[in-house]
């Protein structure tokens, strides 16, 4: 027998934002890490990852690197760019995901500039994402008025998509960005790019606010983000905290045992 | 519809707005004013008034038979934007956004710059109206156009050299998009050339029409008819949409860009972008792009730091594809032949950019025979380029230096 259509069949929600469900009902959020794919290499990546979800990250946020990351500060593009210049190819990507979600229950998304998709063929891309296992993508450098490729793409492989709202963001962007939005919408903290900061704006928490109002089911809150201190802050106010380069320096300085010690530190932000 | 009504932010598959949502509230807000100023009286006196007492508008056209000869005796006449103030096209694009940025009310600016000489433009106009001015330049390019540089730096304007990537223009606007999205609220980017997010293509475009529009007439004027061609170098394509505008709906007058091949287009080492590129996504807009089978894009690789880009602005890709403009390789030593004979046959010493399209102009000529009126747009002067092309003519006496 069918269900009854008035229950939302557990598959119209996608994995991140099943996740955020539950904790919200416990009354907290998520940590989502960033790393990118490739640095220092493709195997120590896929270690890194794991070693995120094994000290209380919940979601990874998995970075191909790309030749033009406007939205990435210095920490993050050397990164990148070591990788790149160290031979790292899109399919990697695919690989990357695959090795990960194998290893661990840890939902993964990938962060991709457009170009390197919009070159391998959206549908295609998509197809490979879920074939690998990824739960969706994170899309910095799309916004919804350009993604009609995508929508359709990832609603056929039931992938989650997140758009990012900055503080800049009209009410009428706020409304599209979240009808859009699958899973979460990525609130960028501050007007900029990524790298630590000593405090995250109070532009986050206003901004939070005005994607509820403008209908966002689930919103976490990146960029700056670096310290338990501020997990424990957004997590107030926001479903999740994003952090990268602060990850991604422990990683640069003092390889995965670093990196493992600092999630754990930030994951206790979420008590 | 007119080609010339093309507004965009589309120009067919290319154009758009591929950023990062947090530029969006300034792309939309730069639209709005654009839109309202370019048909309000005030701000376009305004400008017409700085065209005429500051830049030096009209600029003037030149026929050059000595030069024309190496051509197959066709006729050439060169529109003279390098006689413009700060030497090049540069300054018809950035006044307007200057203005701009008044209106809007912001009290900095922030650009990119290959060769220099849309940082030069932009750190004078900020000089004029008393903004702020950083200007960011790949540190490749702060090397072989030194002074350019040094000239930015006595007109006031802060000029980062950008370490990162390539080193050269690609870079230079990566990282000045990161300055915009970090400090929008008071900061306006003006963008150099017809390339970016919408509104910038069609904005820069209409800023530079006026070349166009002004050599039909003289042109007309001094022939009694329209060129047969028109030829001019393609960086990102500003100097170039600037003259072809006026002649886009005019089906018997051909338009010719000319791109750097570099070292040649077989080789790697060209930035003959629709050449050799294919369609793809790159500082905000869809346009065709030298790039890898990953979407990763490439370094792209020109005498000239003004044609050294990757990529080409949207108008440029639609018209290629519409087969209304044609897109031709020169290579490094083609321009230089090119620059020294203009130099020597006439008395004018082109900018290594725009000695692209005198290249171009004289296979052009030979093509089409004596009957045939080529323009081309001379979008600069070589004074920047003199230390490049001393090394590349061995002019300098060893051990001789300027005291
Ligand atoms: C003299 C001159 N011509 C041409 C260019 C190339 O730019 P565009 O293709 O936008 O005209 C430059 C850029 O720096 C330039 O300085």
């Amino acid at each position: 027998m069918s269900e009854p259509s008035a229950i939302v069949p557990e598959g119209a929600r996608g994995a991140v934002a099943r996740l955020i469900d539950e904790r919200r009902a416990q009354g907290s959020g998520i940590l989502v890490g960033y790393l990118p794919i490739g640095f220092p290499d493709l195997a120590t990546s896929i270690d890194a990852a794991v070693a995120l979800a094994e000290n209380g990250v919940d979601v990874i946020e998995l970075g191909p690197p790309y030749s033009d990351p406007v939205m990435d500060g210095p920490v993050i593009q050397a990164a990148t760019q070591q990788a790149l210049a160290n031979g790292f190819k899109l399919r990697h990507t695919f690989e990357a995901v695959r090795g990960i979600t194998e290893r661990c229950d840890a939902p993964v998304l990938v962060m991709s500039y457009w170009n390197p998709v919009q070159q391998y063929g959206v549908e295609r891309y998509a197809a490979a994402l879920e074939d690998a296992g990824a739960a969706g993508m994170i899309t910095p450098d799309l916004i919804p008025d350009e993604a009609g490729d995508w929508f359709e793409a990832s609603d056929r492989h039931g992938l989650e998509r997140v758009f990012l709202a900055a503080p800049s963001s009209s009410e009428a962007r706020l409304a599209t960005v979240a009808e859009r939005s699958r899973g979460f919408v990525y609130a960028v903290s501050t007007m900029g790019i990524t790298g630590a900061r000593a405090d995250v704006d109070a532009a986050a928490r206003g901004l939070v606010g005005r994607l509820r109002d403008a209908g966002a089911e689930r919103a976490c809150v990146g960029i700056g983000v670096s310290t338990a201190e501020q997990v424990r802050e957004i997590l107030g106010y926001a479903d999740g905290a994003i952090v990268g380069s602060a990850l991604v320096k422990a990683l640069a300085d003092g390889g995965v045992d670093a990196l493992g010690r600092l999630a754990a530190e930030l994951a206790a932000g979420k008590a | 519809m007119a080609l010339r009504d093309e507004t965009g932010p589309y120009f067919g598959a290319y154009g758009g707005r591929w950023v990062p949502e947090s530029l969006v509230a300034a792309l939309d807000e730069l639209t709005t004013v654009w839109e309202h100023a370019k048909t309000d009286p005030a701000f376009l006196d305004e400008l017409d008034e700085l065209h005429r007492s500051y830049t030096g508008r009209p600029s003037i056209i030149t026929e050059v038979p000595r030069f024309a000869e190496h051509a197959g005796g066709a006729r050439i006449i060169l529109k003279r934007e390098d006689l413009n103030h700060t030497g090049s096209h540069k300054i018809n694009n950035v006044l307007g956004q200057a203005l701009l940025t008044k209106r809007i009310g912001k009290r900095r600016v922030i650009a990119e710059t290959g060769a220099g000489q849309h940082g030069v433009a932009t750190a004078t106009a900020a000089a004029l109206f008393g903004l702020e001015c950083t200007i960011y330049m790949g540190e490749v390019d702060t090397e072989r156009q030194a002074l350019n540089v040094a000239r930015m730096r006595l007109l006031g304007a802060e000029v980062v050299a950008v370490t990162s990537g390539s080193r050269t223009l690609k870079d230079a606007i990566n990282d000045a998009m990161r300055d915009w999205v970090t400090n929008v609220e008071h900061t306006n980017y003006i963008f150099g050339t017809v390339a970016g997010p919408h509104p910038f293509p069609a904005m820069v475009r209409d800023l530079q029409k006026i070349i166009g529009e002004e050599a039909r007439e003289q042109v007309l004027s001094l022939t009694g008819r329209l060129p047969d061609a028109i030829a001019a170098c393609v960086g990102g394509g500003s100097n170039a949409m600037g003259i072809f505008h006026a002649f886009l709906d005019d089906e018997d007058v051909r338009l010719l860009g000319f791109e750097a091949a570099g070292d040649g287009i077989e080789t790697l080492r060209h930035a003959a972008t629709i050449g050799k590129g294919r369609p793809g996504v790159l500082h905000g807009a869809r346009s065709y792009l030298l790039q890898d089978e990953d979407g990763q894009t490439v370094e792209s690789h020109s005498i000239s730091a003004g044609l050294d880009y990757p990529g080409v602005g949207p108008e440029h890709a639609w018209l290629a594809d519409l087969g209304r403009a044609e897109y031709r390789p020169v290579t490094d030593t083609a321009a230089m032949e090119a620059l020294r004979l203009l130099s020597r046959t006439e008395g004018i010493i082109p900018a290594i950019e725009s000695s692209h399209a005198l290249a171009g102009a004289l296979e052009l000529g030979r093509e089409l025979g004596p009957e045939a009126i080529i323009l081309v747009n001379l979008s600069g002067r070589g004074d920047k380029d003199m230390t490049t092309a001393a090394r590349w003519f061995d002019l300098i006496d060893e051990g001789a230096e300027q005291s």
